[in-house]
């Protein structure tokens, strides 16, 4: 299996500079927020192992919030962010983005503080680098080469299947995936089509993830005298937290709303950008910490495979904790408008928003950590829409692909490689078709 | 607990509400719709204090005609109604169905339908006038309300006259067959309502203003303060006593022209089919998803809560859309899905369902998920067909004029963003609805891609495996002009009548 690998690079804007970069990334796009996947500057097309990649500017629209729970607010600087998800790993890839585009990089990431034609930009790079707290990816292991070969080989399939069926009829379903087995060797063998085998897992990697999916079960084993012992304390304290936590939840600007709509639904696929406080005090900071923890185990380990519980519309989706997990960070990139993408989480996994998000200042009140919360529907997309920002160069190696096409397709090929038992069997796999 | 009230299930207010919510005025065949400017504020009030709106009370006898009143956002304001008053509107309502090109990008307003081909746009007028008559009492009720009282204050900015349809829409279908059931009494919250699976009961919230809605929460409702001066004809916001509420037992409505063109649908249907008008017939009902007197291509029967015998099946026993293809037009516009997608097996079931491991069953391409929950997106439909009649075996015909006719589709929902454009973007206009790609509604659909991704196709899904393709689909319906509209409580519409002095 590929190993894939993701990048954040944060740095705060230099003063007065705002506007001026904001208008540079601006023309790095085809419409607005699309990015146009040749502009001058960085030509995201260009890297054939990068899945998903953004710059946004990060203006704090809600740190005031925090005065709620009594802490005195702190107004963040403007930052720039720039984040994207790789086959391989990070090095490799900024290295690789530094050789194609190190004057484009240069003239965007000029506009931080402490960044001059001086700076070893590669190395800067590598310092505002934030790791996440959790990622998820929704097919762990497919590459971006994997996802167009699959793409043309459906596409390809898609006529063939037509031509054969016009020849031959559809009597026989045994017959047609023959020919179609043929018809894809003859491509391949003319280099039409290309079916790159996957990457094998090496023992030593199968090994780690083995390590690593059974250490989290064997800790909690071990503890667990310890949390049972913990947990009506834990549950005691999490209620009076619960009943106490100030909501904050104004209706969100009509004029955001509208403006965060230009940046949308250019593609089937749309990113979400947000950043948020978390509430103060140890006790909430330690409950987000789990609960990311959580996220990026599953995600690992159960989800992983299209689904994350039930939702299927995310390609890729990341939170990071920040200064001093005072905040998060909340990216993702999700098939459909804003809208369905919200009722779909609402609808679909209430519990595991409120899980991860109850953390976080002014959240919709929860109770006993699942309920509540995100099932208030209007709340909770006010809670969200507040802390959303605008994606000012979004790219997407992929454009026109959801997350269920990529699926489909890796169906296809699968159907194709190895043939489907049955007739009946067959005849689904040649419904996908 | 938490500090969500739980919502009381107050007793709908019948009286105070306009009877379109409740009636669809089917016995009242004639009806014409009336979109107007205001002249001259203090006279439009003055006409709307005495206008005979009707109510949604229940009469001894139906009554013989009907008029009903919904403003845009421009109304309201010239009606006197300061941002104060209706910054608690939904956004989309304040800034109009063509507003923004996001919106328009979002519910499929582009090419042909875009705005800026329109032949009106309802942001720009100020009061829709509606008006509903038995057969050949139009003419009168017309002459009643629009006195000269009315035509001192007001200007006609559109008129819209409709057909009697005898529930027919103009391709000949039958139409409006899947109405959701409103639970009035509004005694059991929306969790007893059968979630799990297909319900067709929806609370009351869902289609009135400051109701319990499906969320069990109150549905978004513009409420004042003692700054808007007035405001004590209105009824107290519930819960918060210093409030007072514009939006109760009122309703947003969607108006919507959609142009049909008759003859092109059927000699596409014709051509497509080599001439055989069983086989013209059998197409048309798969793009539709009935055939033309109404009867459902599913033939399994579920019961399903709140919806009549004939309407009862969901698309549950057709998970691969062989028997009605999985982008057919009412399988678009009501996908008929409960809460969870499987057949649910005691609390384990539940359990693993939720956490989404079930999803070995989805193996079958109906059967992913992608589509749940219709419960929180149902449209109350109120429209009327105009234009003159065509059947489908003279628009055959070589002689077969393309006239002026279609839907003057109208629906009225509580959330313009959760309910009506959700559909319209999610469901009818995307081209990657339910795992399909490449297609929107075969019916309704602009055929300009969508999100770049080519929407002109349609398929039909076979025992086989082998998918009956139909591409370019022409375009059949155009849209020729929009509006969102408020369709106020009456003593709202008092209330807004008096504001103007």
């Amino acid at each position: 299996m590929t190993q894939q690998d993701t990048f954040f690079i944060l740095a705060p804007v230099a003063e007065g500079r705002a506007e001026e970069l904001e208008s540079l990334l601006h023309s790095m796009t085809l419409k607005p927020g699309l990015a146009d996947p040749e502009n001058a500057l960085v030509p995201f097309g260009r890297f054939d192992q990068l899945h998903v990649a953004r710059f946004f500017l990060v203006e704090a629209n809600t740190w005031r919030d925090i005065e709620a729970y009594g802490q005195e607010p702190q107004p963040y600087p403007m930052q720039l962010a720039f984040l994207g998800d790789v086959d391989g790993d990070r090095q490799t890839f900024l290295k690789e983005l530094m050789v194609h585009c190190a004057d484009g990089l240069m003239e965007v990431f000029s506009h931080c503080e402490g960044v001059d034609q001086g700076t070893d930009l590669l190395r800067w790079m590598e310092d505002h680098n934030v790791r996440e707290s959790a990622n998820y990816i929704n097919t762990r292991g497919r590459t971006v080469r994997q996802v167009h070969e699959e793409a043309a080989l459906a596409a390809a399939l898609h006529d063939e299947l037509a031509n054969v069926v016009n020849a031959r009829g559809s009597a026989d379903p045994f017959e047609i995936h023959k020919r179609l087995v043929d018809y894809v060797r003859r491509e391949r063998a003319s280099g039409v089509l290309h079916l790159t085998p996957p990457a094998r897992t090496t023992l030593r990697e199968r090994l780690a993830n083995w390590i690593d999916l059974i250490s989290l079960p064997l800790i909690l084993l071990m503890i667990s005298p310890l949390l049972l012992l913990a947990l009506p304390f834990f549950v005691i304290r999490l209620r009076m937290h619960e009943r106490s936590d100030p909501e904050i939840l104004p209706r969100p600007a009509d004029a955001r709303i509208a403006d965060l709509g230009r940046y949308e639904d250019h593609d089937v696929t749309n990113p979400f950008s947000a950043f948020g406080d978390v509430k103060p005090g140890p006790f909430r900071r330690m409950i987000a910490t789990a609960a990311l923890y959580l996220v990026n185990y599953s995600a690992r380990h159960i989800f992983g495979r299209g689904y994350l519980t039930r939702v299927q519309t995310i390609h890729f989706a990341r939170w990071v904790f920040l200064d001093g997990k005072r905040r998060v960070m909340f990216c993702s990139n999700y098939d459909g408008a804003v809208e369905s993408y919200m009722d779909d989480f609402v609808n679909k996994v209430a519990w595991g928003l409120n899980l991860v998000f109850s953390n976080g200042v002014g959240y919709p009140s929860t109770r006993f950590l699942i309920k509540g919360g995100a099932e208030q529907e209007d709340k909770f997309k006010r809670y969200l829409r507040n802390r959303q920002l605008p994606t000012q160069v979004w790219y997407k190696a992929y454009p026109g692909l959801t997350a269920r096409d990529m699926a489909r397709n890796s169906e296809i090929r699968k159907g194709l490689e190895k043939r489907p038992n049955g007739a009946k069997a067959l005849r689904n796999w040649l419904s996908k078709i | 607990m938490s500090k969500t009230p739980n919502i009381p299930s107050d007793p709908v207010e019948f009286d105070d509400m306009q009877g379109l919510i409740r009636f669809g005025h089917g016995a009242l065949v004639e009806a014409e719709f009336i979109l107007c400017t205001v002249k001259d504020p203090v006279a439009a009030g003055d006409w709307l204090r005495a206008a005979p709106v009707t109510s949604a009370k229940t009469l001894d006898s139906p009554p013989d005609t009907a008029l009903q009143v919904a403003f845009t956002a421009a109304g309201l304001s010239v009606f006197g109604l300061s941002d104060n008053a209706t910054s608690g509107f939904a956004q989309p309502f304040l800034s109009g169905m063509a507003g923004e090109d996001s919106r328009s990008r979002r519910l499929g307003d582009t090419g042909q339908n875009a705005p800026e081909n329109w032949l009106w746009d309802g942001a720009k007028a100020h009061l829709l006038v509606m008006l509903y008559a038995r057969k050949g009492g139009l003419a009168d009720w017309k002459q009643e309300v629009l006195n000269s009282d009315f035509t001192a204050a007001f200007t006609q900015a559109h008129s819209f006259p409709t057909r009697p349809n005898e529930g027919v829409e103009p391709f000949g279908f039958r139409d409006g067959i899947s109405e959701p059931k409103v639970d009035w009494k509004n005694t059991h919250p929306p969790s007893k309502h059968g979630r799990e699976d297909y319900s067709n009961l929806i609370s009351p919230g869902e289609v009135i203003l400051g109701h319990r809605n499906e969320y069990n929460a109150r549905s978004g409702s513009p409420l004042l303060d003692a700054s808007v001066p007035g405001r004590d004809a209105l009824a107290q916001a519930p819960g918060v006593p210093e409030l007072r509420d514009l939006g109760r037992n009122g309703s947003y409505l969607v108006f919507r022209q959609l142009a049909q063109d008759v003859p092109g649908f059927w000699r596409y249907m014709d051509a497509a089919s080599e001439g055989d008008p069983t086989r013209r017939d059998a197409l048309a009902a798969k793009m539709v998803g009935r055939e033309r007197d109404g009867t459902p291509l599913i033939s399994g029967r579920r019961d399903i809560e709140g919806s009549p015998r004939s309407n009862d099946f969901t698309y549950e026993d057709d998970v691969n859309g062989v028997s009605c293809p999985l982008g057919a037009h009412i399988r678009r516009a009501n996908p008929r899905t409960g809460d969870h997608p499987h057949q649910l097996e005691g609390r384990i079931g539940w359990l693993l369902s939720t956490l989404g491991f079930r999803r070995r069953r989805d193996k079958l391409p109906g059967r992913h998920d992608l589509v749940a929950s219709t419960r929180f997106h149902r449209l109350v439909r109120r429209g009327r067909v105009y234009g003159p009649k065509l059947t489908p075996e003279d628009s055959v015909k070589n002689d077969a004029k393309t006239e002026e006719r279609g839907l003057l589709f109208i629906c009225l929902c509580a959330d313009l963003v959760r309910q009506f454009e959700f559909v319209q973007n999610a469901w009818i206009a995307s081209p990657k609805f339910n795992g399909l790609t490449g297609e929107a509604d075969p019916l309704l659909g602009g055929r300009t891609p969508v999100s770049g991704v080519a929407s002109d196709g349609f398929s039909i899904q076979k025992a086989d495996g082998i998918e009956e393709r139909h591409t370019p689909l022409p375009q059949f319906v155009t849209l020729k002009g929009g509006g969102y509209f408020f369709l106020p409580g009456l003593r709202a519409l008092q209330f807004i009548a008096r504001h103007g002095r």
